[in-house]
């Protein structure tokens, strides 16, 4: 490898760090004033690339100059500037008290409601851009031909870090940005209108979201896909750099910049990996990144957002519970083929939502990634199956323990983390796993994934299969309910509550932490080997980041303040998706707004209604 | 014997030093009060003795073995109870819970998936809350509770690791002055039936002068006088910097109120 090489793999590195940057600091800045992860920050990204292809070629018709270019490019941010202030009046504003997986959710439903409304608007196919005029040619450097249009980015990195700076230390509006991202409660009392702040620096998130996405258009085309593939990355920007630091992300998007584009010589296969791991490695050395503060820390002692009693069933609920397992029971006798698969899948995903508010509603462990034990479970029976020649008995073995052995390793990370931190850094794993399963195509087949996971012969038929699920899935759920009744689960309890009472009391907070998360994550696993056998195939669906929203939707249909509050959500969920799906093709943009309204007007879900009627009864 | 003792305990953060050479020693059954005006050091010295903060130099010694920089879960377990200045409980249990939560981690079975927490250690439970006057209240949630009552409760959570130590700061702040009284008195009076050494840090210097045995004052990091209630307020240093004249009058005031 000659000099000159390094130096142009540096530069492009440079360039896509450039980029990154512009994203990441939008990002930044919105969480550092207020408190609130914004998953459609990569939905504005997207738009902002949509506008661009939109307005710039129209623009480029009248002059192709170089200024009518840009000139198309900082509209394109402007109009997602006014979009991210549309959307902080509309829904922002009413998350701002609420708990932090609750606005995760919110936001999250805000980008399935853009991709739907993208496709609506420009349609399924890749809309390419122009190139910049007066750019378009490529520089002579140490005898290597590199595109003038990256140099050109490698300069609006520094260029915008530097205006932000000026901003921030010699304007009002910048100077209050600062001190709310340091002290939000003290720039209220002093008597600071806040509404302004917060609708300026949305707008302000939006528009460098909008512009990022508009310095793409000469080099990617616009796609549905940009709004998750660039959110995954911007978050691991400022999670590195310390959420709220906008030097901090700039840091942080130059190492990843520098890492992916040496990174892709060594192990081109897992760049993704690499990043990640640098996360990692961050998080548990400085739990705040980089350049981050810790927390301020909360005021008062608030309730929890999880399971608060563990009543024991009384007539009502065994009376509900019999009629319930009566109905699983009978359904393969009554049921058509279709009725019965959608019944097996039910309780699948029952299984897999009962394990994940296990660790959300019982222990405060917000995981965002919880597909990955479930998915990792169904490819390691699937992989047993039909590469392995093994039968299902033992892949069904094998599924739990792949999923306790991932969530162990993952988990011994994760549970140095809190709060945000921790969700962003299960998101984070979930998507190595999803990374690993989509790039390692010998053995897992890739984005087809692997077809062929069939059960033995006596469990063939969708009858017996129904029961073996009904068997796994019910003793799965009750033993685990049995736990969260048990010491184990009370100390769950306690640690999310109080850590500080918890360690005074003499609890080892880490520690049980990790072996939940390691129980949790057999328990998704066991729903996984079920689900690849149900399927007859496996692929990397089982574990990408929607799939690990399908399952905090159940939860946040069902309720995760109470303990049977996930079944009820995953049997909801999933009749009403099997039913609608197939009608509308907008489903995401349904769910979507579901979602939301969920949020905003029925938190508690449906054991939250059925706890009020038992009150009023 | 020395039940607790700290030696030339020192905490720099970056160029502030929050505690210079603090060295004292606690027999069993006694009450030490910490006080020292805004900033003196009192939450760092009683953060180091925890485990919440590592000294930067200096050992703590409990019962004759080196406790320093163990993390708060492993002084528990040596015989540490410990109240926070803002009540620390566990606010989804109820009362009853939240000692029963306590009484679990004591006899180390929070790892137990089989047993059925709601039932276990009741009984001794409901003993160490009728200790603390908070019997009838067992089965009300946490939340529920009027703050003094909830430091009394937490008082009831400390015992239950049945320790040889009782750390507890500011355990009034947040109180209303009757409150105050009450549940220094309790303390006191459990602390002395059980033989269970006290160190307490408190602003209420009615508490201070009525109940603490003797009184170490901290200016600044450093430890200025120590000794006796009386000795302490016959101090001229200790008026000057901290007392002051309507301290000095409140003290004597508190000490009648005590004993006469």
């Amino acid at each position: 490898m000659d000099f000159g090489f390094l130096v142009v793999q540096s530069l492009s590195g440079l360039a896509s760090a450039s980029s990154l940057f512009v994203i990441a600091s939008g990002l930044t800045l919105v969480f550092g004033v207020t408190r609130i992860v914004n998953f459609a920050h990569g939905s504005f990204y997207m738009l902002g690339a949509y506008m661009a292809v939109t307005v710039v070629p129209w623009l480029l018709d009248f002059d192709r100059s170089p200024l009518l270019f840009f000139t198309g490019v900082l509209v394109s941010a402007a109009v997602v500037g006014v979009l991210g202030v549309v959307m902080e009046v509309l829904l922002l504003r009413r998350l701002y008290k609420v708990p932090e997986l609750f606005q995760l959710l919110a936001t999250f439903g805000v980008v399935l409601m853009v991709q739907d409304a993208v496709l609506w608007i420009w349609g399924p196919v890749e809309i390419p851009g122009p190139r910049a005029p007066g750019l378009r040619h490529g520089v002579e450097i140490l005898g290597q031909r590199f595109p003038a249009y990256e140099l050109f980015l490698i300069c609006v990195g520094p260029a915008v870090l530097g205006l932000l700076w000026l901003l921030m230390h010699r304007t009002r509006f910048g100077i209050l940005i600062r001190a709310a991202t340091r002290d939000r409660e003290m720039v209220g009392a002093l008597g600071v209108n806040q509404a302004l702040l917060f609708t300026g620096t949305l707008f302000l998130g939006a528009f460098l979201a909008g512009l990022g996405g508009a310095l793409q258009i000469p080099r990617v085309s616009a796609n549905s896909q940009m709004d998750l593939s660039i959110i995954t990355e911007a978050f691991v920007v400022t999670v590195i750099g310390g959420m709220g630091s906008v030097p901090g992300a700039f840091l942080a998007a130059v190492i990843i910049g520098q890492l992916n584009s040496f990174g892709v010589l060594i192990f081109p296969k897992i760049t993704l990996v690499l990043v990640f791991l640098l996360m990692a490695v961050v998080l548990v050395v400085k739990p705040w990144g980089l350049l981050g503060r810790p927390e301020p820390a909360a005021g008062r002692a608030a309730l929890p957002e999880g399971i608060l009693a563990t009543p024991r069933f009384g007539l009502w609920e065994k009376v509900i519970l019999a009629v319930v397992l009566a109905a699983t029971l009978a359904v393969p006798v009554f049921g058509d083929a279709y009725t019965v698969k959608v019944a097996t899948e039910v309780l699948i995903f029952a299984l897999a939502a009962f394990s994940l508010n296990f660790l959300v509603g019982n222990g405060g462990i917000v995981s965002f990634g919880h597909a990955a034990y479930f998915g990792l479970g169904a490819y390691a029976a699937g992989l047993l199956v039909t590469k392995g020649g093994f039968a299902m008995e033992p892949a069904l073995i094998a599924a739990p323990l792949a999923g306790a052995a991932f969530a162990a390793l993952f988990g011994f990370f994760v549970v140095r983390l809190t709060g945000i931190y921790l969700a962003m850094l299960t998101l984070a794993f979930a998507q190595i796993a999803y990374a690993v399963c989509f790039q390692w195509v010998e053995v897992t087949g890739g984005d087809n994934g692997v077809v062929g996971v069939w059960p033995s012969a006596w469990a063939r038929s969708r009858e017996v299969f129904h029961y073996l699920v009904a068997g796994c899935c019910i003793l799965g759920i009750a033993a685990l309910r049995h736990v969260i009744y048990a010491p184990f689960g009370a100390t769950l309890r306690a640690a999310r509550d109080s850590e500080q009472r918890a360690d005074a009391i003499g609890i080892d907070v880490r520690m049980h932490r990790w072996l939940a998360f390691t129980l949790a994550g057999a328990a998704a696993g066991l729903a996984g080997g079920l689900y690849a056998f149900s399927k007859g195939s496996i692929d990397p669906t089982l574990l990408a980041i929607p799939m690990s929203i399908d399952f905090l939707a159940m939860l946040l249909l069902g309720g995760m303040q109470t303990v049977m509050g996930a079944v009820a959500g995953a049997a909801a969920f999933h009749t009403i998706k099997d039913f609608f799906m197939p009608l509308t093709d907008h489903w995401r943009f349904f769910l979507g707004a579901s979602i939301i309204a969920l949020v905003l007007i029925f938190p508690r879900g449906l054991s939250g209604a059925y706890g009020a009627l038992r009150r009023r009864a | 014997m020395t039940l607790l003792a700290a030696e030339g305990l020192n905490k720099r953060f970056g160029g502030v030093v929050a505690a210079k050479d603090v060295s004292f020693a606690l027999a069993a059954g006694e009450m030490l009060a910490i006080i020292g005006p805004n900033g003196a050091g009192k939450s760092t010295t009683f953060n180091m003795v925890g485990g919440q903060l590592a000294p930067s130099s200096g050992r703590v010694l409990l019962a004759g073995r080196d406790i320093t920089g163990l993390p708060p879960r492993e002084v528990c377990r040596l015989g540490v109870g410990r109240t926070f200045q803002v009540a620390q409980t566990f606010l989804s249990m109820s009362v009853a819970g939240n000692v029963q939560m306590a009484l679990i981690a004591h006899h180390g079975r929070t790892r137990d998936v089989v047993a059925d927490a709601a039932s276990l250690y009741r009984a001794e439970a409901l003993a160490l809350l009728a200790q603390v006057g908070m019997a009838e209240a067992a089965d009300r949630p946490i939340g529920e509770l009027a703050y003094g009552d909830v430091k009394r409760v937490e008082l009831a959570i400390a015992l239950a690791a049945a320790p040889k130590l009782l750390l507890m700061d500011e355990p009034t702040a947040g109180m209303a002055p009757r409150e105050r009284a009450a549940l220094m008195q309790l303390t006191a009076g459990i602390a002395r039936g059980k033989g269970i050494g006290v160190l307490f840090t408190e602003h209420d210097m009615d508490a201070v002068f009525a109940h603490a045995d003797r009184i170490l004052v901290l200016v600044r990091g450093e430890v200025i006088a120590e000794g006796s209630p009386e000795s302490v307020r016959a101090n001229p240093e200790v008026q000057r910097v901290y007392l002051g004249q309507s301290g000095h009058k409140a003290a004597l005031r508190a000490r009648r109120g005590a004993h006469g």
